[in-house]
């Protein structure tokens, strides 16, 4: 199961250097998708069918609204100039990149060993949690009865995100000359 | 937006049912088995763009208009508040206020069936809305 | 550890995608692939070995084994709003599509109105 969750990773880590650096906006588009079903794979193999369920459902969706995007004209791609200052933009990067691997397997050194948690706050809803809320999907039970008040915060969240997005995409406005009238 | 072919169109009318009934099915029983409200509303949300996909904005703006696209995505939100509310009646706020049944029914473990549909009901209207407009928009010498 | 390093090796090449590209669309994508990263590191601390899924299938079930369900729940919320941010950033970019005409960050900030 280890080596499965590995190559699982390896193949995310690929399709997204792909889908950075390909040309071509449309394979970038279908690389983020391959990555995104890879991800939900791994959940299931991480012991969680709830949010598999959920990243396969909502990839599909961001792929619909990114193809929105890019099929909107046939020359989105824009031509390629090399400037002196990309070369320098991608070592920096490659440094920093470098850097940070460094600091960050130190300090993933003072975490608990991957597949050992802790489990202080968790102890008491995985032996409590049927006892006291009577549903057999913890998950649930952790979501809407323990820490319901984070799901209103949430749907709080999805409620500003979506009014913004109609906000910004309202076509009211003045009246520019006589033939445009401005639809809602 | 214009729809799609013949095939594509024929096909959404088989199983554009399916769809939402599979939705419904989670967000029912998110406390039995994997799923809930959340799944379950963008599942539902999925089955609805389906028909916006395959016969255009103004043919599936007849079976759910803006307006009422809205005015679900507010009821839905408003519902969870007022479970929560409602919980006042038992001491606190968010109380499991609703007797608990036998484990392992339908109607079992309290509010968190009602939870799930209004957050279902919440997460449906609100993605369903937000991508009619996006599919609405017209650049202005878009063909 | 080996997982971790992998998962921040996703997450510094969507960071890379957000800072250094100049084309609209592939900031959007490293934005993408920075929300893949960072919900999958939550997800792998959680994970116990050998451990099952967090969901009872009989009344008297042995609970020593579960994987930890607490990041589970507040990962599946950060996934549809994440789906929430992408709508929003998608709305952004075809109105500066049509302000502008172009997708290139450099000519944005050239062109004033």
């Amino acid at each position: 199961m280890l080596f499965l969750l590995y190559s699982l990773l390896i193949f995310m880590i690929v399709g997204a250097v792909i889908a950075i650096e390909t040309r071509d906006l449309l394979s970038s588009v279908i690389c983020v998708g391959a990555m995104g079903l890879g991800l939900a794979i791994i959940f299931l193999l991480l012991g969680a069918p709830d949010l598999a369920i959920v990243q396969v459902v909502v990839e599909v969706l961001s792929l619909v609204l990114l193809l929105r995007v890019v099929l909107m004209r046939e020359d989105v791609t824009i031509a390629h100039r090399y400037r002196y200052g990309e070369v320098f933009a991608t070592a920096t990067a490659l440094l920093f990149f470098g850097v940070f691997i460094m600091l960050a397997s130190t300090a993933y050194k003072q975490m608990p060993q991957f597949g050992n948690p802790i489990l202080k706050v968790s102890q008491d809803y995985i032996s409590n949690g049927f006892a006291k809320a009577r549903a057999p999907n913890l998950v649930t039970a952790v979501l809407l009865d323990f820490r319901a008040y984070d799901t209103l915060g949430e749907a709080t969240v999805i409620f500003t995100a979506i009014i913004g997005s109609l906000v910004i995409l309202r076509k009211r406005g003045r009246i520019r000359d006589e033939g445009n009238e401005p639809d809602s | 937006m214009k729809g799609m072919s013949l095939i594509v169109r024929t096909i959404t009318r088989l199983l554009a049912g399916f769809i939402l009934v599979y939705g419904a099915h989670i967000v029912l029983y998110g406390h039995l088995t994997p799923g809930g409200g959340f799944a379950g509303g963008v599942m539902l949300a999925c089955g609805l763009i389906l028909l916006v996909l395959a016969f255009g904005k103004d043919g599936a703006l007849e079976i759910v208009s803006e307006n009422a696209a809205s005015a679900w995505d507010c009821i839905g939100a408003l519902a969870f508040w007022l479970i929560a509310v409602l919980g006042f009646t038992g001491g606190y706020f968010f109380l499991n206020f609703v007797g608990k049944g036998e484990p392992f029914n339908l109607i079992s473990a309290g509010t968190l069936m009602w939870s799930n549909i209004a957050i279902g009901i919440k997460v449906w209207a609100c993605l369903f809305l937000v991508f009619v407009v996006l599919a609405a928009f017209r650049i202005r010498d878009e063909g | 550890m080996g997982p971790y390093i992998l998962c921040s090796m996703i997450l510094l090449l969507g960071v890379y995608a957000v800072v250094a590209k100049k084309n609209l669309i592939k900031i959007v994508i490293g934005l993408l692939i920075i929300e893949y990263a960072v919900n999958l590191m939550l997800v792998l601390v959680g994970y116990k070995a050998g451990g099952e899924a967090p969901i009872l299938t009989e009344a008297g079930q042995q609970t020593t084994n579960f994987v930890d369900p607490l990041p589970q729940a507040l990962i599946v919320t950060s996934i549809v709003i994440g789906l929430g941010l992408t709508a929003m950033v998608v709305a952004l970019c075809i109105r500066l599509y049509e302000k502008y005409g172009t997708f290139d960050v450099l000519l944005i900030r050239r062109l004033r109105g």
